[in-house]
């Protein structure tokens, strides 16, 4: 164990170093819907899921929110050209775009 | 279809055809798909043929009802519908209890061509729709096809898919069933769910995640999806095949998907709720660990990273799994539904559901019914899987689980030799492939002349087409081996023809009957066509009033419904087992204690199916047994099984049937005034044997109707004052006196006057009698 606590500040300035900017600002995206997510199951454990497909469909929309962010950031990564062959970062980019605009309109749909 | 016969050897040559030019191998793709459709198409259309363009059997009826009802007033109202002519008193909430696919689809049809002023009534698409959606069944095998192994056996996978009887067995014209539209959604979800592992774009996995919501709006068999996947997920997790495209294409699958799946109403909360979808969300959560530990190992190699991972990967699937059976526990997840457990126990419906287990169709399959279905592709498909095996990657893993899957779940339930069915064409046409790949592989050059013309003599008979194939051989005859392979080419073409005219024959057979109107055969070959059903039901919705509550076994509910247009107590959505059981009990109690569920549940006819007078063998007697079981699963007091049986454990209905046997409603009811069928009037040509109880009168209802053959036999309840009244003679009758002529009669005469029958008074006297004038209206007394 104490091989872990010597192993997170290395991690962190693996982090700080090697990441690109662009990754950056995704991962402080994904960041925050993290936070949505928490705020969201704190309230649920605090006040009650009482009308629950809005419960349902907000807290769906923030994990697949951060699911999608994953993948955007999976294909944005310069470091797995070789996994997403054939997909562009701007392809990435569009199919996120899609994706969300799928995912929201059924969002909107069951939120009630 | 001999069309589809000649269609497949075109796709032997095709690997020739792909190194030269692109455009031939299109155009041979095109062709050979468009007349697997056509000859699909054909083949599904005996049922027209023969007899009309109708709906079959008993579930189809209620998909047209409500499509039709959809179709008249409106999305909206659909989904809102109460059907109060169902499951009387209950009455039945039609939008949340439904699959909707089946109805969106073929309204959305309607609309389509009466927008672009086509009037087609909507009968018709009902009845075409399987045959038409069996062509985009075989476009969406070949894709998936083609992505497994090659497109020539793409080619073979959608030609045998298109005819095999294991598929047209649900979706011949007129069986408007979410099976019809269901294989289809199927192919394509597995389809575009190995275009997004293979390509790991969110794209297409958002694609999956929308054919998936369109399966789950079509078919319960939805749950075959959403476990199969997730187990393809797993095996790769431990085969120790993670990639990020895996990452990819799951998690957004899963989530858009469990997104979209809960938007149908009678789906509802339970991808969530119940455990046939936890394994789904295991995996989800699995990944989304694994995932997260490959990250932060790419951040720092040199680590000791592997043990974590793998520690860090067993403690997460460990916990996932604790996490699903503690909250099982506690009750938040429903545990598995009686329905799954009898996939699992083949036993367990037998005991704990008769009402699932007296279906024919979740018998346990047998051997027969296998060859039956696929014909030579059962004996073919597991060379696909063993060379799938053999060169494995992510996709193959995919079909030999999907094969696996599908082969159990076949022997265990008849119904689901459907779901087996594509997987074996797919397996089938890839081992059809590698054959042909070898016995064609030196005859390239030489093959690619004849080619073009081949597309074109499509069309001929299927030995043409064979001769022309082989034609083009003898060259060749240089090379070694060549009898070998000429002769394994031919034994296989004509394994193939062979398993043509079998699909041919046991879909014209065994799967074109629509079951309401029967056909049979006399001894020179003429057809007699009994309509019984119809005219009975006919009968009922011309005869019988607006609200009449009509009581059958849950079989016939929704023909009644559909066709008698006619209240119903139980129907074929068995939703509610201890209704069924009571009308169960009604059928196998005695008259009087079944006068008393009836008057309880406001009867007013009782509609019984009796086969014997024409050696009709599913009628009600022979269902019987079923009935009983029901009910005595839910009243064990009043109704025992064995004292229907004779001592022996028999199930008869002569002299040496059981007492109570011979005195129960359903008895009684099939029996009355019968003396059709045979050489000693009253003899029962289904059962074989002459009814032990005859000549019997019924005092708790009276015969209402019996159809031409006595098939369908409908009585009427009497009402409390119409039975058990004493005689009185014909001399101490009094009429009362209610109607206004008679009472002004009695005051005219005086009261305390009885006015009987003799000729005087019957004359009649008129006060004030008008006095009538030639060519003048006769006034009016004052």
């Amino acid at each position: 164990m104490s091989s872990l606590t010597s192993v997170i500040p290395k991690l962190y300035q693996e982090y700080t170093t090697k990441t690109s900017k662009k990754l950056k600002i995704i991962d402080a995206y994904l960041f925050y819907i993290f936070l949505t997510a928490v705020i969201q199951f704190v309230y649920c454990c605090l006040v009650g899921t009482f009308p629950f497909n809005s419960f349902l469909s907000g807290f769906i929309s923030t994990v697949s929110s951060f699911v999608l962010g994953v993948c955007l950031r999976l294909q944005v990564n310069p470091e797995n050209k070789n996994e997403f062959q054939g997909l562009s970062a701007e392809r990435g980019f569009a199919d996120f775009i899609f994706a969300h605009l799928v995912l929201h309109i059924v969002v909107i749909n069951f939120i009630g | 279809m001999p069309a589809t016969a000649a269609g497949k050897p075109v796709n032997g040559p095709n690997k020739g055809l792909f190194q030269n030019t692109a455009g031939f191998s299109t155009l041979i793709t095109v062709t050979v798909l468009t007349l697997a459709w056509l000859a699909g198409f054909a083949s599904r259309l005996f049922a027209v043929i023969r007899f009309e363009s109708i709906i079959h059997e008993f579930d189809p009826w209620f998909n047209y009802r409500s499509t039709a009802y959809m179709v008249q007033h409106g999305f909206y109202n659909f989904l809102n519908w109460f059907d109060e002519r169902a499951w009387y008193p209950l009455g039945r909430i039609v939008g949340g209890t439904v699959y909707p696919g089946l109805m969106i689809t073929s309204g959305t049809i309607h609309w389509i061509l009466h927008t672009l002023n086509i009037p087609i009534h909507i009968r018709d698409i009902c009845v075409f729709l399987a045959p038409v959606f069996s062509g985009l069944t075989a476009i969406a095998t070949y894709l998936l096809t083609s992505e497994l192994w090659s497109r020539g056996a793409g080619l073979f996978a959608a030609c045998f898919i298109a005819i095999v009887p294991g598929y047209s067995s649900r979706s011949v014209a007129g069986s408007y069933d979410n099976e019809g539209i269901a294989i289809f959604a199927l192919q394509f979800t597995y389809y575009l769910w190995l275009r997004s592992v293979k390509s790991g774009s969110v794209s297409w996995s958002i694609c999956t995640a929308l054919s998936y919501f369109y399966m789950v709006s079509a078919w319960g068999g939805y749950v075959f999806i959403i476990n199969l996947i997730p187990l393809h997920v797993f095996v790769l997790l431990i085969m120790g095949r993670f990639s990020q495209r895996l990452f990819v294409s799951y998690t957004v699958f899963y989530i858009i998907g469990l997104l979209l799946s809960m938007q149908i109403p009678f789906v509802g909360f339970q991808p969530i709720r119940t455990s046939e979808h936890m394994a789904a969300s295991g995996v989800f959560a699995l990944l989304m660990a694994i995932g997260a530990m490959k990250y932060l190992h790419s951040l720092n190699p040199k680590g000791q990273w592997k043990q974590l991972l793998i520690v860090g990967g067993l403690t997460a699937a460990a916990l996932v799994f604790i996490m699903v059976v503690f909250l099982t526990y506690m009750g938040v997840i429903a545990p598995w539904s009686g329905r799954f457990y009898s996939l699992w126990d083949t036993g367990y419906a037998k005991i704990h559901i008769p009402i699932i287990a007296s279906v024919s169709e979740h018998q346990p399959t047998t051997w027969s019914s296998f060859f039956f279905d696929l014909h030579v592709l059962v004996c073919t498909f597991p060379v696909g899987l063993w060379y799938c095996i053999k060169n494995i990657n992510d996709e193959r893993v995919f079909v030999a689980l999907y094969a696996l899957s599908a082969v159990y779940f076949a022997g265990v339930m008849v119904r689901l030799m459907l779901t087996l069915t594509p997987v074996v064409c797919i397996l089938a046409g890839i081992a059809f492939s590698i054959l042909l790949d070898l016995v064609l592989k030196e005859d390239e050059v030489i093959m690619t002349q004849p080619e073009p013309e081949e597309s074109k003599n499509l069309y001929d008979k299927a030995g043409k087409v064979k001769k022309r194939t082989q034609e083009p051989l003898p060259p060749a005859d240089a090379v070694l081996g060549m009898n070998v392979r000429s002769g394994t080419l031919i034994a296989f073409m004509i394994l193939l023809m062979l398993f043509s005219v079998h699909c041919t024959w046991a879909t014209s057979n065994a799967y074109s009957s629509p079951s309401i109107v029967l056909a049979s055969y006399g001894n020179d070959g003429s057809r007699k066509i009994l309509d019984d059903f119809r005219e009975a039901y006919g009968w009922l919705s011309q005869n019988t009033a607006e609200d009449a509550r009509i009581m059958s076994w849950w079989d016939y509910g929704y023909q009644i419904a559909g066709m008698g247009n006619r209240t119903t107590l139980v129907d074929n959505n068995t939703w509610n087992n201890s209704h069924i059981a009571l009308v169960g009990k009604a059928m196998a109690s005695n008259e009087s204690a079944a006068y008393e569920i009836m008057s309880m549940l406001d009867v007013d006819y009782v509609l019984v199916i009796f086969g014997g007078a024409i050696g009709y063998s599913g009628d009600d007697i022979n269902k019987f047994i079923w009935m009983v079981r029901i009910a005595e699963g839910e009243h064990p007091r009043d109704i025992h099984e064995a004292d229907y049986f004779t001592e022996r454990g028999e199930y008869r209905i002569d002299s040496e049937a059981s007492k109570t046997m011979l005195n129960c409603l359903m008895y009684k009811l099939s029996y009355y005034r019968y003396d059709s069928g045979g050489s000693p009037p009253g003899y029962d040509r289904t059962r074989g044997s002459l009814p032990g109880n005859r000549g019997f009168k019924l005092t708790y209802l009276e015969e209402a109707y019996t159809s031409e053959h006595w098939l369908v036999r409908i009585y009427r309840v009497k009402k409390p004052d119409e039975f058990n009244r004493p005689r009185i003679p014909l001399a101490k009758r009094t009429i009362p006196t209610s109607n206004a002529v008679s009472k002004k009669f009695t005051s005219g005469l005086g009261s305390g006057v009885q006015y009987d029958t003799t000729s005087k008074r019957r004359k009649g006297l008129l006060k004030n009698k008008p006095t009538i004038v030639k060519g003048k209206k006769v006034g009016r007394l004052e």
